[in-house]
């Protein structure tokens, strides 16, 4: 097992929860819950992956993945913010349609032959840092590039920039900023369509840079899901979140490093020597989310940080909310 | 009334929806927006479909024929129906107190798995009489489930831990449970399945009584779909007459007024996950005892998550769960002939969608207005 | 420009003849809402209101809750877009479409429910909705420049604070510097008193004072009497969406009169009441000590006894450990300490364990707390007792016998409502107060606690609770009464403890009770003499 590629495995994986998770991140901080993210990205990845099919453009495919995960958000958005649905229960509409239209789109793309894949490249100077260049700098995507890029810009945006104070000022107290002028129904949107926009990326990010091809519903397989779970491990922070989703992808790839050798430490491989023994192995980043969720939800009562007031919640003017 | 063009002053538009909380609604209103609704989902998957390039009439057709269009293909539909009867139970008694247990999915394959391992382990001598193993199947597939249903209600009532998540997150790892005992301990010459179960582990058959009835010859309703007419009897009972079903509307409605009321509300959450998961946990007996007779990856084709939609539909309501649930059960088993294949995943989402908008219109009157003649306020430009 | 069919803006108002160098003129009102009608799905809010505001003056709106005043100003901040009818501002027509264009047209409000991020800082707070800065915020620059408008005005507060760690008076204070930063020279308030310790009014009165002289008006809205003489220089009284009185000077108004307007008929304001029957201690609280919802100590060492067949009254300003207190003896909030009921230590056992002993608890939160608003009147008022006799039997709800109640309760306490299955939140506040009293006094309670129970209500709401907790008293039930509202407690209570910082820190007789000595325990002022009062209370409050 060579621990430095597992770790760079790790982190270009990881990506693809960043960009979903940070997009959950905006869309939450506004006081909307997306729960589609799992069907999101699932469009994303097939309309990416078909225009890269199509078109010979990986670029345009990122694209397109993008403005697809936008559109689908977009639906939740009118529901739950102009009709005032629950959240919730549209949120899981957005998963099941995500799903079955991505599997209908799909249909034929397994094996629709290679694509030509998005760039990977190394940093000139930061690849030669040691230990860290190798892993974070060495011949990634320039995706995964994107994601150190996305980390520290989102964060400026939410706490030092005024649409970021308007941002956390409609997901906290919407009567609030609404009676001082901001557009809460606006603001709502904008970021919902953030948050789609980014799941869509996070698709593409599979499909058409990590982990290319097309695999139906298993090409993303629950990972909408555990990004959910980490923005609420996160504390609605894109930097924790980042930490989180690189952590995540390294013990993913350890996972399945751990599969390969006849021997782990020169003791007999339990996952080598009986195969069936692997499905453990896969539990194991789901029982990690679990782990996570029950720390996480520890610290977050002992420092009394919680979820933006207004999640979850519609805003009606002149109601005073619950 | 509140403006809810997204634009607000932005925008130009003379005309805004306006929304006007209803204070009564008519008697027919729920059914009819809840039909028009259905209208509406079919327009749109139909359209969707007609883009992809299938023909929606004709899948349409198919779905019918296929599931209710002879009296063998209604009893497929009934076989179909019995696991989502379950779930849908499950779905709507956790929901009713919004709790949103999403993993009917993997409560029902623990419940399989447990009735299995009652025969494969074995847990009964051979030649127990079959009622006395079905009777033992049937508490090991609703304890197998409850136990899975107890993971994230502990984790919510003793930690907080948001269980949307939670119940997601076993549902994969019930997926990857049930793939490591079928590949593994229990697989039968290396295939993904275990072996037949013996007779006396089958739950009944009409066609079992094809001697005495020959009209029932090839029929495969099964026992189970009693079971979850039962089952729905008693949740009814339970949410609309006892004290328990109180505190959990209670609950549903306003936790903390629950509190001040006095109810011990993590216990309630433990309880009705536990029954949750159970009820959950006999559909996957039904489906090893009653259907495949055995353990094997992949037998549920997403019962637990069509099971929310199922819920959503009937409101709750445990008595509505069957039709809604038949209903869905002839969609499923046509689904599985339908190609794409992603197709009823994808009418089943749009149904909901168009459901939950449809709600809108039960809460609020909707109207479109014309807005007041627009007088440019002083200093906007400022 | 003026209207021509309102009374002119009469000349003879000593502020602004004093100040107004075209005095003479007749300059237009700095603010004039011209017959303005708001309807909401079965109720009228404004029927054809007319009210001026001239520049420079303070202005009170008076009228009891849900008299329509409060619509009226979201509709000058345009909240609210009115049906019918016209605004003006210095003489020109405008139309609100939202906040952001009244503030843009210097008017901006300061509401009762404070909008507020508890999260944020007080100059991110300032900041939120301006358009500028563009794009960075900068926040050492705005500290300043918050800092120094704050210095101008006297409103001590520290502009990197968190809104949570800030006093009601000090988040008050805030809400003013957000209008003033945005320029407003119009300041609409609405009911601004009604969470703030008497000392803390006094400060808030002069500072409207000091804004009135730089030529700020100010629309002052308030259903309290007192107050309103003692701060307007002129009074319109609304009452049922319609103006009963307009602009008229406060120089010569009296209480009776204006009490007439508002309520369309004379209020009696006191009740009488029998010296009560005191009997043993039933409620003993002993040394209890509790944390808030943030962590922090929010109850350090409270003991206090209560006699059957006795009132007693908790006097604080709004976050001194009040609603801990309430929760503490109701067995929603953990702590140390004891709390006998009976003789019983309820403290740190389940909920029900009180209500079983007879602890009956009105909320301060009727929505939030009290009822469950999506469910019908039978689930709310069994609340308290589904799980016995005749209501339930056996693990079952007999509907029947919870009908019976339903209905009974419903006509005992004169709930007005369509019928037993109509859901809770689709009654007025009056209506679901008496809901939980109703409920609450005949699960056959020896302890109630009662927090904040006139709190919103109309006058003839406030008349049934108050008469209710008299004929309870009667009934030989011992009674916490919690209020911020010194006049109620005066009227009710038997004995008045005054809470501080989680401390008892004075239990007065009603009887030697004075409003000067309450007002400084409240704002930990101790036990100085009343007449330097003032300054004292002044220089501890912030």
């Amino acid at each position: 097992m060579d621990l430095q590629l597992i770790m760079a495995a790790g982190i270009a994986v990881g990506t693809i929860l960043l960009f979903a998770a940070v997009g959950e991140i905006f869309a939450e901080r506004s006081g909307v819950l997306n729960l589609g993210v799992e069907g999101m990205m699932l469009i994303g990845a097939v309309v990416g992956f078909w225009t890269a099919v199509t078109t010979g453009s990986a670029w345009l495919g990122l694209v397109t993945a993008m403005l697809a995960g936008g559109l689908l958000s977009l639906l939740h958005a009118v529901i739950t913010i102009t009709f005032r649905a629950d959240q919730v229960v549209s949120g899981l509409a957005l998963t099941f349609l995500g799903t079955g239209l991505a599997r209908v789109l799909g249909e034929g793309l397994s094996n629709a032959g290679s694509i030509s894949l998005l760039p990977r490249f190394s940093i000139p100077l930061l690849s030669g840092i040691p230990v860290l260049g190798p892993i974070a700098f060495t011949e990634q995507s320039v995706l995964v590039y994107v994601g150190y890029l996305l980390v520290p810009v989102a964060w400026y945006w939410i706490h030092r920039t005024r649409a970021g104070l308007h941002l956390r000022a409609v997901g906290e107290e919407p009567a609030a900023a609404d009676a001082l002028g901001v557009n809460v129904f606006l603001t709502r949107y904008r970021y919902v369509l953030v948050g789609g926009m980014l799941a869509g990326l996070a698709g593409a990010t599979i499909t058409l840079a990590i982990q290319p091809g097309w695999f139906g519903a298993l090409t993303v397989n629950g990972r909408g899901w555990i990004a959910i779970g980490l923005v609420i491990f996160a504390q609605w922070s894109p930097l924790r979140a980042a930490a989180g989703a690189y952590l995540f992808g390294v013990v993913v790839q350890l996972t399945l490093a751990m599969q390969l050798p006849p021997t782990i430490l020169g003791i007999a491989n339990p996952f080598f020597e009986y195969h069936p023994n692997t499905f453990f192995l896969e539990m194991l980043p789901y029982v990690l989310v679990l782990v996570a969720l029950v720390l996480g939800s520890r610290t977050a009562r002992r420092k009394r940080i919680g979820a933006p007031a207004a999640l979850g919640i519609p805003y009606v003017r002149g109601e005073r909310g619950r | 009334m509140t403006s809810l063009t997204p634009g607000g002053p932005r925008l130009s538009s003379p005309w805004t929806i306006s929304l006007e909380p209803r204070l009564a609604t008519s008697r027919w209103l729920s059914p009819a927006l809840t039909a028009g609704a259905l209208v509406v989902a079919l327009v749109i998957s139909g359209v969707i479909l007609a883009l992809v390039g299938a023909d929606p009439i004709r899948v349409y057709i198919h779905i019918l024929g296929s599931s209710l269009g002879s009296v063998g293909v209604i009893s497929d539909t009934l076989v179909k129906s019995t696991p989502l009867i379950l779930t849908g139970l499950a779905c709507a008694l956790a929901f009713r107190m919004r709790l949103w247990n999403i993993g009917a999915e993997g409560q029902l394959l623990l419940g399989a798995w447990a009735a299995s391992a009652v025969v494969l382990v074995p847990l009964v001598p051979a030649g127990t009489p079959g009622v006395i193993v079905l009777s033992i199947m049937l508490v090991a597939g609703f304890l197998g489930g409850a136990a899975w249903g107890l993971i994230p209600g502990v984790l919510r009532a003793r930690f907080g831990v948001n269980e949307i998540i939670a119940t997601l997150m076993l549902n994969f790892i019930a997926f990857a449970w049930i793939q490591y005992w079928v590949f593994g301990p229990w697989s039968e010459g290396g295939f993904q399945l275990t072996p037949t179960f013996p007779v006396e582990a089958w739950l009944p058959r009409l066609s079992d009584l094809a001697a005495a009835v020959p009209a029932f010859r090839g029929l495969t309703v099964h026992a189970g779909f009693l079971v979850a007419l039962v089952a729905a009897g008693i949740v009814w009972w339970i949410v609309e007459r006892s004290a328990l079903g109180y505190e959990i509307r209670l609950i549903g409605d306003n936790p903390r007024a629950a509190r001040y009321a006095g109810i011990p509300i993590a216990r309630i959450i433990l309880l009705v996950f536990a029954v949750s998961g159970g009820l959950a946990g006999i559909a996957g007996m039904a489906e090893v005892s009653g259907v495949i007779h055995r353990l094997q990856d992949n037998f549920s084709p997403g019962y637990g998550y069509t099971a929310i939609i199922v819920a959503y539909l009937a409101k709750f309501h445990p008595l509505r769960v069957v039709p809604v649930a038949i209903l869905f059960g002839a969609l499923v088993l046509a689904g599985r002939e339908i190609q794409p294949s992603g197709v009823p995943a994808m009418i089943q989402g749009i149904i909901l969608f168009c459901l939950i908008s449809s709600e809108v219109f039960l809460r609020y009157r909707v109207r479109i207005v014309r807005r007041l003649p627009a007088h440019r306020a002083r200093g906007t430009e400022a | 420009m003026g209207s021509d069919r309102d009374p002119p803006p009469g000349p003879d108002r000593q502020t602004v003849t004093a100040q107004d160098p075209t005095a003479g003129i007749d300059p237009p009102p700095a603010v004039e809402l011209r017959g303005i009608v708001k309807r909401f799905p079965g109720v009228v809010a404004n029927d054809g209101v007319d009210f001026a505001l001239a520049t420079g003056e303070v202005h009170a709106l008076l009228g009891e809750n849900g008299a329509g005043k409060s619509t009226l100003m979201s509709i000058l901040d345009g909240l609210y877009q009115p049906d019918e009818g016209e605004i003006l501002v210095d003489g020109v027509r405008v139309a609100f479409r939202s906040p952001r264009d009244a503030i843009s047209a210097g008017l901006g409000m300061v509401h009762q429910h404070f909008t507020l991020v508890a999260s944020m800082t007080v100059t991110e707070n300032v900041l939120i909705g301006l358009d500028a800065p563009r794009f960075r915020l900068r926040l050492d620059r705005a500290h300043e420049e918050v800092a120094r408008l704050a210095e101008a005005h006297g409103l001590r507060v520290d502009p990197k604070a968190r809104i949570w760690q800030l006093s009601v008076g000090e988040r008050q204070r805030v809400e003013i510097l957000k209008v003033l930063y945005r320029g407003a020279r119009v300041l609409i308030m609405d009911e601004p008193t009604a969470v703030l310790a008497p000392q803390e009014v006094d400060e808030l009165f002069r500072t409207l004072r000091s804004m009135t002289a730089s030529g700020h008006s100010i629309v002052f809205i308030s259903h309290k009497l007192g107050e309103v003489l003692a701060i307007a220089d002129r009074i319109t009284v609304m009452r049922r969406g319609r103006v009963t009185a307009a602009a008229l000077p406060a120089a010569g108004a009296t209480r009776a009169q204006l009490a007439t307007l508002m309520v369309g008929r004379t209020i009696t304001e006191s009740h009488e009441r029998a010296p009560g029957a005191r009997g043993d201690v039933v409620l003993s609280i002993q040394d209890v000590e509790a944390q808030g919802d943030r962590g922090t100590p929010a109850l350090r060492g409270v003991s206090l006894d209560v006699h059957a067949g006795e009132i007693v009254g908790i006097a604080g300003v709004a976050g001194n450990g009040q609603s801990e207190l309430a929760e503490v003896v109701t067995g929603l909030r953990a702590c140390s300490g004891r709390v006998l009921v009976g003789g019983d230590d309820v403290a740190n056992r389940p909920v029900r364990s009180a209500i079983q002993r007879g602890v009956a608890h009105v909320p301060e939160d009727r929505h939030g707390v009290g009822s469950a608003p999506n469910l019908s009147l039978v689930d709310n008022l069994i609340m308290k007792r589904y799980r016995s006799e005749p209501i339930a039997s056996g693990w079952a709800i007999d509907e029947a016998a919870a009908r019976k109640v339903a209905t009974e309760l419903k006509d005992a306490y004169e709930v007005s409502a369509p019928s037993i299955d109509t859901q809770a939140r689709l009654l007025s506040g009056g209506n679901l107060q008496r809901i939980i009293l109703a409920r609450e006094i005949e699960s056959g309670s020896r302890v109630m606690i009662a927090v904040q129970p006139t709190r919103g209500l109309d006058v003839g709401a406030v008349e049934t609770v108050h008469r209710l907790l008299i004929q309870r008293r009667a009934a030989g039930a011992a009674i916490l009464l919690v209020s911020e509202e010194l006049d109620e407690l005066l009227a009710l209570a038997d004995r008045i403890a005054v809470i501080y910082e989680g401390r008892i820190v004075g239990v007065i007789d009603t009887a030697d009770a004075d409003v000067e000595h309450l007002g400084l325990l409240m704002t930990g002022g101790d036990k100085e003499p009343t007449e330097p009062a003032r300054h004292v209370a002044g220089g501890l409050a912030g």
